[in-house]
């Protein structure tokens, strides 16, 4: 097992250089130019030099990947160019805002998507499998932003009970757990919830089905076990396949969350990202990437050594 | 606003910051007035009383400066403060430069070559040639305190949190990218522009409908630019719009270099006479106003032009005849536009409504079309460089700020204001128009300047240099809690007129 653990940390080496590698890059094949972020649109080439030799900008890419890689794994993602503020600090405050939006959202959309895919798997062909799938579709299908300026529209404007924007009063985010703030995240949340909620739901409603027509199952039932012994049974077949799927989406969730942090102007990672490529920050956006994708590559490791544990079959395969 | 703007004196994000960071913490030598709604504003004295150049001598500018005017963290306004802020934004040798507000004002303050102070209460400022229009650029560069930056171990960055500057507000609070607290200085020298709230809070929110649903849910009370689709239920719901006469025009910027479709003067004006611009500002729900030229016909400088630009297909239709195109033998043209972006109102809606304008009078418009960062540097390389000449862009669609002589008008017109010069893009040369910028940078009378600046206006308008479409009109959506805020005819706007 110790083996195994280890094996996984040398893999994820080369993908988080990759990783460094491409959030590098990408946001230098983007057109446009980062020093319009920092001079007006007409500024003299004067201007724009002084800049670029300011910001290090006018060294060979190559040169300023190394010197950002250097830095990077060192800790320092840099300085942002709009705000002035260390990149790290500004992600990092971004990153826990993501993190409890995106962690609520997970807990709701897995909860939701868990027992209604159980439901539905025991219940194949009856009107709740109907109405699971119906929800599951719809929740994968429907596009984020149009739910969340539905929800507002009808949760705050309307009815008046949350918030319509941040995630606190005036626009702070310092969170507190209190009334008021829990306020603010529950229209994100819900919006939040119903992409892994739809997939969670088809996941387990399959995995259930197929389950109970295993032979074991029927084995199971023959010994005389009660129904909610034969379900622990199933639960516990079907968790790492779960496991891996609630994993992955909680890591969409935090990259994906940009549409729902814009629309809720959430003070998240997808918020900083929809800003950083605003301003075209390159540090800023260079840095948030950096830190999702590690953030992916690292529940994608966690997720790796769970499955064993759940699952001892694949720890010795 | 996707953030809040700069603090530590020239603010960033453009023209539409200096509302919130600017003029509020801080104060210009020389200030717009912006505390009247009914009239164009004017030059007003900020912290200089009094200015004129040397008679004997035009570059030489004398600035005689307010007295008793102390700075938030209790200093006084002194000349040495106002060389210490020019050192800060042009001298990169000085401890103090910053490169950050030096990139945001240095543009905006192009005459000034030398400066110095004369006596306690004395500033010279000598400028490159002589420029009687200079004073307009003095409202873009703001004062900040010395001594407030030595007390912060001379950072900007630690500056940026505690700011000191002579402004009607101090700063309270500030969270980069999420808010803002201004607090009313009481200490404000000028007693007609005291703030009439206690505390007004600066929350960026960049998405439009966002900033709409905030505002019907009560947590933010003022919003900018309101999405048109929404005004409707804004108006149902007891909010209030306001809106005014606001220097920005949304032009096609035609090129007039060899090769070019619109070197006919004829195509450019059947392109000026087939626009229903009226149908425009139905479909942005009234958010604009129809252009007749580079600026609103209020303009001191507007002038009287011979071409008057309004919808006449018969007339469109006419001159692109005799130019030698028709439906069937349609002239073809290719405008690079934004997606969208500040300044660029509904950029794609508004252009597919020109392109079939335009098809009905026999222009074929082809776009391409890219995100507004990037159409900066199509317009910063001109119509002649290869990214645009090479591709066979001929018009550019970008959205201009119009608020003084030199971004109205000059820097347009002016034939040495071309690549990498300036941004008249298309190379528009014509020696009366160049004659007249010459005189008006010579005359320090403000009636000759403005009689000189009309004449270059009418020009560009008889010339049809541009397709102008329409104006913006800084729309607002206010809370009924809000009793008094008054629109400037800028983009300057006073918050201190706002009264809860």
């Amino acid at each position: 097992m110790l083996f195994y653990i280890l094996k996984r940390f040398i893999y994820a080496i080369p993908i988080a250089l990759g990783v460094t590698l491409v959030s590098f890059m990408l946001v230098y094949l983007a057109p446009g130019d980062p020093l319009n972020a920092i001079a007006p649109a007409d500024a003299p080439a004067e201007v724009i030099d002084a800049l670029k030799s300011a910001y290090g900008l006018d060294r060979p890419v190559p040169v300023q990947y190394g010197v950002w890689l250097w830095r990077a794994v060192q800790g320092d993602l840099g300085t942002s160019i709009a705000s002035g503020r260390a990149v790290g600090a500004e992600v990092m405050s971004a990153v826990s805002n993501t993190l409890l939006l995106a962690g609520m959202a997970g807990l709701a959309g897995v909860l939701a998507g868990c027992v209604l895919g159980a439901l539905a798997g025991y219940k194949s062909g009856s009107w709740i499998d109907r109405i699971a799938t119906l929800l599951s579709v719809v929740g994968v299908s429907i596009p984020h932003y149009w739910l969340g300026l539905v929800l507002t529209i009808v949760f705050s404007i309307t009815l008046d009970w949350f918030p319509a924007m941040g995630a606190g009063p005036g626009g702070s985010s310092e969170w507190q757990w209190d009334l008021e703030h829990m306020r603010h995240l529950v229209l994100p949340a819900l919006t939040l919830s119903v992409i892994p909620m739809g997939i969670i739901t088809r996941t387990v409603r399959a995995l259930v089905a197929d389950m109970l027509q295993q032979e074991f199952v029927t084995s199971l039932r023959a010994r005389g076990l009660s129904g909610i012994q034969v379900f622990r049974h199933v639960a516990k077949n079907t968790a790492p396949t779960v496991l891996a799927v609630a994993g992955l989406q909680i890591g969409y969730l935090m990259g994906g969350s940009i549409l729902v942090e814009t629309v809720f102007a959430w003070p998240g990672t997808g918020f900083l990202l929809n800003t950083a490529i605003f301003q075209r920050d390159i540090p800023l956006l260079q840095g948030t990437i950096l830190v999702l994708c590690m953030f992916f590559v690292a529940l994608n490791l966690i997720v790796d050594i769970l499955q064993p544990l759940l699952d001892p079959r694949m720890g010795r395969s | 606003m996707a953030d809040i703007p700069l603090t530590t004196g020239q603010p960033d994000r453009g023209a539409g910051a200096y509302q919130f960071t600017g003029h509020t913490l801080y104060d210009p030598l020389i200030a717009w007035e912006a505390n009247i709604g009914n009239r164009p504003g004017k030059l007003v004295p900020g912290l200089a009383t009094a200015w004129k150049a040397d008679p004997k001598d035009a570059k030489k500018w004398l600035f005689t400066l307010r007295k008793g005017v102390k700075f938030h963290d209790g200093s006084d306004l002194s000349a040495d403060a106002v060389v210490w802020n020019l050192n800060k934004v042009l001298n990169d040798k000085a401890p103090q430069f910053d490169a950050k507000q030096s990139a945001q004002v240095r543009p905006r303050i192009p005459s000034i070559a030398t400066y110095r102070k004369v006596d306690e209460s004395t500033v010279e400022i000598v400028t490159k040639d002589v420029d009687a229009l200079f004073p307009y650029q003095l409202p873009w560069f703001l004062i900040s305190s010395p001594a407030q930056w030595e007390k912060l171990g001379r950072d900007w960055n630690k500056f940026a949190s505690q700011p000191s500057g002579t402004g009607p507000f101090k700063l309270d609070k500030l969270v980069p990218r999420e808010r803002a607290d201004l607090v009313k200085y009481t200490g404000y020298w000028d007693k007609t522009r005291m703030a009439k709230t206690d505390r007004i809070v600066l929350v960026p929110i960049p998405d439009a409908l966002t900033r709409a649903n905030a505002l019907m849910n009560g947590q933010v009370d003022i919003i900018e630019t309101p999405p048109p689709d929404v005004l409707p239920q804004l108006q149902r719901s007891g909010y209030k719009l306001v809106k005014n006469v606001t220097p920005h025009v949304w032009p096609y910027h035609f090129s007039t270099q060899p090769g070019s479709p619109w070197t006919d003067i004829r195509v450019r004006k059947a392109a000026n006479l087939a626009i229903d611009r009226d149908a425009i500002v139905k479909l942005l729900n009234g958010l604009a106003t129809p252009a007749k030229g580079q600026l609103d016909p209020t303009s001191p400088w507007f002038g009287k032009p011979g071409f008057q630009i309004k919808y006449d297909l018969p007339a469109a239709r006419a001159l692109m005849a005799q130019a030698g195109y028709s439906a069937s033998k349609p002239l073809k043209a290719k405008i690079i536009i934004a997606q969208g972006g500040t300044g660029q109102m509904l950029s794609l809606p508004m252009n597919e409504f020109i392109q079939q304008s335009l098809a009905e009078v026999g222009i074929q418009l082809e776009f391409e079309v890219v995100e507004l960062e990037n159409l900066y540097l199509h317009w910063r390389s001109g119509a002649k460089a290869d990214m645009n000449a090479g591709k066979g862009i001929t018009g550019i669609n970008l959205g201009y700020v119009t608020a003084d002589p030199f971004y109205a008008l000059t820097r347009f017109a002016y034939g040495r204001y071309q690549a990498p010069n300036g941004v008249n893009w298309g190379g528009y040369v014509n020696p009366k128009v160049d004659a007249d910028i010459d005189k008006i940078r010579v005359s320090f009378d403000t009636k000759v300047q403005d009689g000189l600046l009309a004449s270059v206006h009418q020009a560009m308008v008889d010339d049809a240099l541009m397709l102008w479409v329409v104006h913006d009109v800084n729309p607002h959506a206010i809370s009924p809690k809000v009793k008094e805020f008054v629109q400037a005819q800028h983009w300057f706007q006073d918050l201190t007129t706002i009264r809860m």
